[in-house]
């Protein structure tokens, strides 16, 4: 079971705005797949190594040149897409008052 | 146009040789066809009209200068609209996506486009691939061609629906737990999802990055595999693709083939009467000679669990970049904090947000060890598990879905729509190789047979639904 406080919490965490409405939601959403996820207390994992992935490949190189597209079209593509850009600078809302 | 009636990707293949068609009018075909029925189903976002006429004359110019086709060359393909197509809008089913336009092709559609496939059009999902249903578009639900009252499953519904109402010849889907295989099943056709690593995601709007698999969708087996042959490979943009030449293919003799009957697949939950199909299935198998063998994959009920703590801690980080900054939906807030806030929060429908939320919490300080670590270690214990039954056998049956699909609207609880993926988890975790084929169909409803392999096995994953699919037919 988790709180309207801890909800409130995740979801800044999260950056996602929640009203009051909401929170009481998904607290209640939240809450029943965390009881449901607890059964995992149920297995003994005292000696078993936790995986990230499962091909066993580690550290994979490739030189680090521009790959595939050497185009500056791609380049404006991806610009092109900013809600708010100047020139090729995406801008940001003011972060400093 | 009697001349198009259930095609399939190798009697078009033929028809377009033969000149009974023309590539054009092919894909023409398609195209007014899902024009036509889209109100209906609603299983595609957009088409590709353009590009697809595009590619199609280029196939019929070929075939003028009588120039040999390759099997692809020409076939009309839908994409599920959360892989790139360079030009064309990818909305990932979510209203934060819903004007971005793909600055390039995904590997697969590079490849694709190589072997001269036509693409008709992106198919509908669930936003960002979370769901089981397809009813989490933020472009509307998807509805089953079997009963338009129930859903397609999901996440890949779009797709699935695109191949059974017969608006192209084969599709692409993505498949992070269940979202190929179980709307093939729910919609009677085959969905392949492959090993984890055989396909690349460059280009794959990433949901789990150690789950998500780009897979395939087709009427029959050897359609599916033709996509799929032509989609895999290794790609250094995609560090996690392996080089399946390497792999030894188990050499294959029905004759001894030892397939595993896992029994917890088949207690409590479970529908009677899927029950029944999956077991007359298995049964066929026997009758052509396999060795049919009762295993224990005494995980399989805690799979789930590993699921939803691994799969959202994913999402969290991988949905973050949706910042409404360098692409995409945007707040007009001039407050940094309030953009983020606000953007996010009218961008993403529920159950993304539930997602975000869920593993923003077992990703956070103090819930990391018990959840997040925890839930590694019980993944580590699955795939294992798998890895010791297939040394006793060579592949594993089971059912796709617990249940045939269900009524739009009738799972209002997420852990209850959740539970329906509790058959598909198991591999996706393991990140094996495993399809679901069309075994029967249950009050008019289709049912699907899962078929799992041993990891980078693939080729046999295919060739033994390819085996039971013809033992059906004859």
């Amino acid at each position: 079971m988790i709180s309207k406080e801890q909800v409130k919490h995740i979801a800044k965490l999260a950056r996602i705005r929640l009203n009051e409405k909401e929170v009481e939601k998904f607290k209640r959403e939240l809450s029943s797949v965390l009881d449901y996820v607890e059964k995992l207390k149920e297995i003994d994992t005292e000696n078993v190594e936790p995986i990230s992935q499962v091909t066993g490949l580690e550290n994979v190189m490739r030189e680090d040149i521009p790959a595939r597209d050497k185009k500056k079209e791609r380049r404006s593509k991806l610009i092109k897409q900013a809600p708010r850009r100047k020139g090729d600078y995406f801008k940001v809302p003011r972060i400093l008052e | 146009m009697n001349q198009f009636k259930n095609l399939t990707i190798e009697r078009a293949h033929k028809g377009l040789i033969k000149k009974e068609f023309s590539a054009v009018e092919l894909t023409r075909f398609y195209l007014d066809k899902i024009k036509k029925e889209n109100k209906k189903y609603n299983d595609f976002i957009s088409l590709t009209e353009d590009l697809a006429l595009e590619q199609a004359r280029k196939v019929d110019d070929k075939i003028a200068r009588r120039e040999k086709i390759k099997p692809l060359e020409g076939i009309p393909i839908a994409v599920k609209d959360n892989i790139l197509v360079d030009g064309y809008k990818c909305t990932a089913g979510s209203k934060i996506l819903e004007n971005y336009i793909a600055p390039y092709d995904a590997a697969v559609i590079e490849k694709l486009k190589k072997a001269g496939a036509v693409i008709l059009g992106k198919t509908n999902l669930d936003e960002f691939a979370m769901g089981s249903s397809t009813e989490n578009s933020a472009f509307g639900a998807v509805k089953n061609p079997y009963d338009t009252n129930r859903v397609p499953g999901g996440s890949s519904g779009g797709s699935a629906v695109a191949v059974a109402a017969d608006h192209c010849l084969g599709a692409l889907g993505s498949d992070t737990g269940g979202s190929v295989r179980q709307p093939a099943s729910f919609c009677g056709v085959v969905g392949f999802k492959p090993s984890y690593g055989m396909v690349s995601r460059c280009g794959l709007i990433a949901m789990a990055s150690s789950l998500d698999q780009i897979g395939a969708f087709g009427k029959t087996v050897g359609d599916t595999k033709l996509i799929f042959e032509t989609i895999q490979g290794k790609d250094e943009l995609d560090s996690t693709t392996v080089d399946s030449s390497k792999f030894k293919i188990r050499s294959l003799k029905f004759k001894n083939l030892r397939i595993g009957i896992p029994k917890e697949y088949f207690t409590e939950g479970i529908d009677k009467e899927v029950k029944e199909k999956v077991e007359k299935a298995i049964k066929k198998f026997g009758e052509i000679g396999c060795e049919i063998k009762k295993v224990s994959l005494s995980y399989t009920d805690y799979a789930l669990a590993v699921y939803y703590i691994i799969m959202p801690a994913e999402v969290s980080a991988n949905l973050s970049r949706y910042d409404g900054i360098k692409y995409g939906f945007s707040s007009k807030s001039n407050n940094l904090l309030e953009h983020y806030l606000e953007t996010r929060a009218k961008g993403f429908g529920d159950e993304t947000r539930r997602r975000i939320m869920l593993g923003t919490y077992v990703l956070s300080a103090g819930y990391q060890e018990a959840y997040y670590k925890k839930a590694q270690r019980v993944r580590a214990l699955i795939k294992k598990e798998f890895e010791e039954v297939f040394k006793k056998v060579e592949i594993i049956l089971t059912p796709t879905s617990p249940t045939p699909a269900f009524k739009i609207g009738e799972k209002k609880d997420p852990l209850s729509m959740y539970l329906s993926d509790v058959f598909t988890v198991p591999a996706s975790l393991a990140g094996l190789p495993a399809v679901s084929v069309p075994c029967g169909f249950v009050q008019g409803l289709p049912v699907g047979l899962q078929i799992i392999g041993p990891q980078f096995q693939d080729q046999l994953v295919l060739e033994v639904a390819d085996l039971y699919e013809k033992s059906v037919n004859n």
